[in-house]
């Protein structure tokens, strides 16, 4: 644990950490190019240089490991002379078409230049270095050389993360440029990460570029739902439209990075086929109702079947897409209020979906091992009870909470099943199911409500309402806590609140609050600290 | 000087072949190393006879050598430098040629001495002519069991390669090298840590350049005390200077260390060409500062040079006559350096090719004065802020032009051109 000063703060931090590590744990930015704390130190950039006492030259932070005694400054005027010299260099040959380009608002370049002085440049336009302009690279990243200062940030990610080595550095002197090597494509199931590591507007996203401006954008920590190890997220979004996932830093879980599946995951949330009102199935065609309507009907449902067949004759499939929250609060109608045994929970996965031993996990819910805490996955077979029991008549009510059971068990079965059975479907957009439902409750998709889900490894993690759900959607839990009034059960009044009556009732969550969860996540009790990264 | 070390095949006709080699004392030194010496006994002799690095830096090889680790389970291997690249600068190039065996004896000695049992001769891709003398004599070498096993039935094994090296300036830069050697790009590392503790794959690695390597024979076979009774305590030994430009006889010399610069110019190299006057020299090959006529009675060994403010380099001596362009020559060097930096770090990348094209607008005669201030400005950003000190070498020569001949660069702007170009166009005056 060496102690020293920075900037004339004295800071302990722990053993192994290079001075821009140390600078940042008291506020101090220094600033860099080429460092990355997820890969490997290439100190090219210059841009971190920092005088440190008793050493005579200017050293580069980012290579420099801190140890007891040092007196560091980072803006002593020969340091601030330097760091302005090497901007110097590094724009010298850069374009200036920042109004065109797709960095600007979170570009390094613009914003050391407007710290460091916002000075006339010493080259006119056709005396820079010429090189190549929208370079293809792949299906989703594209380059610009002319703005690229080389920091090789891309090149180690591939190198170091991916393994693939797509990338290279090739040619010489300022001449130099990222290039694919022969033959290859960066095509790897990763490769949007470099736009991200990329500090300035050399890598674009295909997907992103020119949709809109960063600065128009709203930023909402929360989880990818793609697959279970529930990569750590920002949502970029506008008047409830989103424009892209960008990976948030969880050493835990998925440290700088995510998959390109994850990335347009966001394609998911804003389709033609959501639902926008509760709908209540009058002869062979659905009538819009309202909530009141909608829940009204349910409670009729589930307490005339109660009476005439017992409590075991109403059912729920609840799937592993939906919260901690809502699987709590659905089981807890069923079991509780109703009585019933018959709760059941579904993660289904195609049996062919891509997965590797990184990131991207072959469970393609987010939240299996929350239902398994739950105590609605056991084995499996679950959901398959319930449809058998459902065919042999038994049930006579069935709740479906985010789980499209035509594509998990096919058409066929889904008719013989749930042809006699009042069918209540809790989801965000229109599919198989919802067309056998007799009432239909739009939900909220994970980018519009407040919740948990357990991830993979048992760390539970939140996600953040980025926008409100559109029309008359409620977030799941408010619905679910709406029928459980209208079952003359409780309300529940926030998140939180429905957390903390999870963590009552379900042992392994005992010991966590929602606000300890924070934006990191939480391990569940009994589940190993693995980590991913 | 008695009898050329570096320069044998001046003395001897046909060194470079094992036989001759052999019947002028050829491997005594090896022998006696292997078979009299503890490796850390020739380590010592090398430290006391104060060999410096010829490769330009001058640094003690014995201190190198030492600075290995003592308890690294991982081979120690030795890096011959052959990528002599330095402009100006043809010494190694005539020992690999011309005294191949002077060579290979003293990378046997050295690999000895610090326990290493593969080398590798980095050679510079144009030196096709070298590498095929190098496996000539490599072979000619093994046939008589110089190298490979069971080295004069010592024990000791040696395998040596020679590796053609693609072109490029930066493979000369010991760490630039190391990563060429290992089939990647030669960017230069980070140090600390040095090669010998983290050279070529990782494992401990020495790299010297041939000059120094040439001279390890003769220390073994002579003593330290010889060696340092050749020049000046402070950096002895034999030393080859190479003078190129506008001189009568250009050439290299064998002489003691510290020579007068000027008695190497003017009594072994002839004097400058056509009796014309001495305008300016460049001592060091190209990377360091430039003097002028007044400066030239310093003598050439790497305390001397630093007293001045100038360096031995690589002795590769370039002089220049009265009517050489000073923008035009330092544009040419600028040029060199905008081509040979590798890239890597940005104050040299962007840096070296702002002063190229900064100097041709002025040789062109479009420069501002203002260009002569930025451009010292460029440099004093570019030094010491790098990985590695090719952007010093292209910023010092740079800095001293100006300083030395700042008229000239002047004068380019106030007349739009070249005073000399201009009049060597006009036909003579009646």
């Amino acid at each position: 644990m060496p102690t020293l000063e920075i900037d004339g703060q004295e800071v302990t931090v722990k053993d192994g950490l290079n001075v821009i590590q140390a600078a940042e744990q008291v506020g101090i930015e220094v600033p860099h190019y080429c460092y990355h704390p997820g890969l490997s130190i290439s100190g090219n950039c210059r841009m971190c240089l920092v005088e440190i006492e008793n050493i005579p030259k200017l050293q580069i932070g980012c290579n420099t490991r801190v140890s007891d005694g040092m007196v560091v400054k980072t803006t002593s005027e020969r340091a601030k002379h330097a760091q302005a010299a090497v901007l110097e260099f590094l724009l010298i040959n850069h374009p200036i078409d920042c109004p065109i380009c797709d960095q600007a608002g979170e570009c390094k370049l613009q914003d050391y230049y407007m710290l460091y002085g916002a000075y006339k440049s010493e080259m006119s336009l056709e005396a820079k270095v010429h090189k190549g302009k929208v370079v293809d690279l792949g299906p989703e990243v594209v380059l610009d050389e002319e703005r690229c200062i080389l920091c090789a940030r891309c090149t180690r990610f591939c190198d170091e993360i991916t393994r693939t080595g797509e990338l290279g550095i090739f040619e010489r002197g300022d001449h130099s440029r990222i290039s694919l090597f022969p033959g290859k494509k960066l095509d790897n199931p990763y490769s949007g990460n470099v736009v991200d590591v990329c500090p300035v507007g050399a890598l674009t996203s295909k997907d992103f570029r020119f949709k809109s401006r960063v600065w128009y954008l709203e930023k909402t920590p929360s989880t990818c739902t793609r697959c279970a190890t529930g990569c750590n997220i920002d949502i970029y979004h506008r008047r409830g439209e989103i424009f892209r996932f960008r990976p948030r830093q969880n050493s835990a879980v998925n440290a700088y990075w995510m998959c390109d599946e994850g990335r347009h995951w966001y394609k998911s949330f804003q389709q033609d086929s959501r639902i926008p009102t509760p709908l209540v199935r009058s002869e062979s065609s659905f009538t819009v109702a309202s909530w009141d309507e909608a829940g009204k009907k349910v409670a009729q449902a589930v307490r005339s079947t109660q009476d005439e067949h017992g409590a075991d004759a109403v059912a729920a499939i609840i799937g592993a897409k939906a919260t901690n929250e809502e699987a709590f609060l659905l089981s807890r109608l069923l079991r509780e209020q109703i009585g019933s045994t018959h709760t059941a929970g579904l993660s289904w996965s195609p049996a062919d979906a891509f997965h590797d031993d990184f990131l991207i996990h072959a469970d393609k819910n987010p939240n299996t091992q929350g239902l398994k805490s739950l105590g609605l996955l056991n084995g499996g077979g679950e959901a398959e009870a319930v449809l058998a029991a459902a065919e042999q008549g038994q049930v006579k009510v069935l709740f479906i909470l985010g789980a499209d059971l035509v594509t998990v068990f096919g058409q066929e079965r889904i008719d013989s099943a749930l042809g006699e059975t009042t069918v209540i479907v809790l989801d965000t957009d229109y599919n198989g199911t919802t067309e056998y439902a007799d009432i239909v409750l739009p939900v909220a998709t994970a980018v519009e409500t407040d919740g948990t889900c357990t991830n993979q490894a048992g760390r539970v993690q939140r996600l953040s309402q980025a926008f409100p759900p559109p029309g008359e959607a409620k977030a799941g839990w408010e619905a679910l806590a709406l029928l459980s009034t209208q079952l003359d059960g409780p309300d529940s009044v926030s998140i939180s609140d429905v957390f903390g009556e999870l963590t009552h009732s379900v042992p392994s969550f005992s010991g966590l609050t929602y606000g300890k969860i924070g934006l990191q996540g939480a391990p569940l009790a009994g589940a190993g600290s693995e980590t991913n990264s | 000087m008695a009898e050329n070390v570096l320069l044998r095949h001046e003395d001897v006709p046909d060194i470079h072949k094992l036989d001759v080699y052999l019947a002028h004392d050829g491997y005594v030194a090896a022998r006696k190393a292997l078979t009299t010496l503890k490796p850390e006994e020739v380590t010592a002799q090398v430290k006391e006879s104060n060999l410096r690095g010829r490769g330009g830096a001058g640094f003690p090889a014995g201190v190198k050598w030492g600075f290995l680790p003592k308890d690294s389970d991982k081979p120690v291997y030795l890096c011959c430098n052959a990528d002599e690249s330095e402009p100006g600068t043809f010494k190694d190039r005539a020992i690999i040629e011309k005294n191949t065996h002077t060579l290979l004896e003293g990378i046997l000695i050295t690999c000895y001495a610090i326990n290493a049992h593969t080398a590798y001769i980095y050679i510079r891709g144009e030196f096709a002519y070298g590498a095929k003398c190098l496996e000539q004599a490599l072979a000619e070498a093994y046939d008589q069991g110089l190298f490979g096993k069971d080295i004069f039935g010592t024990g000791f094994d040696l395998e040596v390669y020679v590796h053609r090296g693609a072109g490029a300036y930066i493979c000369g830069e010991e760490t630039g090298l190391i990563e060429s050697l290992e089939g990647k790009r030669a960017y230069p590392r980070i140090k600390p840590p040095f090669p010998a503790v983290y050279g070529l794959f990782g494992c401990p690695t020495i790299v010297n350049n041939v000059e120094t390597l040439a001279c390890v024979p003769s220390i073994i076979k002579n003593g330290p005390d010889w060696f340092r009774s050749i020049g000046p305590e402070s950096g002895p030994g034999p030393k080859i200077y190479g003078v190129s430009g506008h001189v009568e006889k250009p050439g290299m010399f064998e002489l003691p260390m510290g020579m007068p610069l000027r008695e190497v110019i003017y009594d072994y190299a002839g004097g400058i060409k056509d009796g014309k006057q001495l305008k300016a020299v460049m001592p060091a090959g190209s990377s360091f500062p430039v003097l002028t006529p007044d400066e030239i009675d310093v003598h050439m060994d790497f305390d001397s040079m630093r007293a001045i403010g100038a360096f031995l380099g690589t002795a590769g001596i370039i002089v220049m006559d009265e009517d050489t362009c000073m923008v035009r020559a330092l544009k040419i060097i600028d040029r060199f350096y905008h081509h040979e930096s590798c890239g890597q770090c940005s104050p040299c990348r962007e840096g070296t090719g702002w002063l190229h094209k900064l100097l041709v607008r002025l040789e062109e005669g479009n420069g501002k004065v203002e260009d002569i201030d930025l451009i010292d400005r460029i440099c004093t950003n570019m030094m010491g802020n790098t990985v590695c000190v090719l952007a010093d070498a292209a910023a010092m020569p740079t800095q001293s032009y100006l300083t030395k001949f700042r008229d000239e660069f002047v004068a380019h702007v106030t007349e739009g051109g070249c005073r000399l170009k201009k009049a060597a166009a006009q036909p003579e005056a009646a």
